[in-house]
């Protein structure tokens, strides 16, 4: 049997996890950090 | 009472005074973890990239199964945090029921997803492993469906929290959830001593007897501390944005409030 495509699948699966997991993370991050900046400034 | 945890009247007053509820403050977590946040995100990143890169080209292939057992180096990790994450959300379950602990509620909302996406990694490697392995992608081996249980544990969890209009009845509803589910750690662990299962038993021990050569078990342990820290890199990540959230509702609310 091929084992290629099930290893492939399963770093490929952990990989698109952790990427897609850390940029959602990342853009909720920076955009409760602008909007609560832009907040305090009001006056 | 939670759009506004970062009130001062929101704190409640200990009388102990002890470390632990000095941090239950979420603006002194927010000062203490945010410059703490760029060194996680580059040690996890660093270490797991060095355990997965190890682990699919360079580690040797297993005398028996061959290259399929390159799928261990992100299958266990994934199956390990996906286990700590739900100890850790029972952990924040019992400081917020029992000492109704400002950010317990807060962290144990955030740990959900988290936990859930590593349970998610581990069933799907588990079944790509099994495929070549056993002839099928799943079986109802104890192993196997207790860690399905983890993960629709997880899922009530993170619906439970959101399913009352009432924010605070679902911290309380998914804070009990959690502790209950904490039972399902042991049978998890124990699972293949305690039935006859189809899944392996445990090859690493750490009173010793460990079943796998230096040349696997350093990759694998890598990734694993990397796994960890992207776990807890995403958490204190997720809380600060959960806590930041907060005190710009907070603020809008007052502001509101003044203008009407």
């Amino acid at each position: 049997m091929n084992l290629t495509p099930f290893i492939d699948g399963s770093y490929g699966i952990t990989v698109l996890f952790l990427v897609g997991i850390f940029g959602l993370t990342y853009v909720r991050y920076r955009s409760a950090v602008k909007r609560l900046a832009a907040v305090e400034k009001r006056p | 009472m939670t759009d506004n945890i970062l009130a001062p009247e929101a704190i409640p007053a200990y009388p102990t005074g002890s470390w632990l509820h000095r941090y239950a403050n979420p603006g002194r977590f927010l000062r203490l973890a945010q410059p703490a946040l760029p060194w996680l995100a580059a040690f996890s990143i660093i270490l797991t990239v060095i355990g997965i890169v190890w682990g699919y080209v360079f580690a040797p292939a297993d005398w028996e199964q061959g290259n399929a057992a390159r799928i261990m180096y992100v299958h266990v990790p994934a199956a390990w945090v996906s286990m700590a994450g739900y100890a850790a959300l029972a952990v924040c379950s019992f400081f917020s029921i029992v000492w109704r602990h400002p950010l317990a509620d807060l962290a144990a909302e955030e740990i959900g997803p988290v936990g859930a996406g590593f349970t998610f990694v581990c069933l799907i490697s588990g079944a790509l492993w099994g495929k070549p392995m056993w002839g099928a992608y799943w079986v109802w081996d104890a192993r196997l469906t207790s860690v399905l249980v983890l993960f629709f544990l997880y899922l009530g969890h993170i619906a439970l929290i959101r399913a009352f209009d009432n924010r605070e009845h679902g911290y309380r509803a998914a804070a009990i959830l959690a502790l209950v589910g904490a039972v399902n750690l042991p049978i998890i662990v124990f699972s293949v001593q305690w039935w006859n299962t189809l899944h392996q038993g445990n090859t690493i021990s750490f009173s010793g007897g460990s079943k796998i050569y230096v040349t696997m078990l350093y990759p694998l342990l890598i990734a694993s501390v990397g796994f960890y820290m992207c776990f807890l890199t995403l958490v204190t990540a997720r809380l600060c944005s959960a806590i930041m959230e907060r005190k710009t509702r907070a603020l809008l609310l007052a502001a509101a409030e003044r203008g009407a």
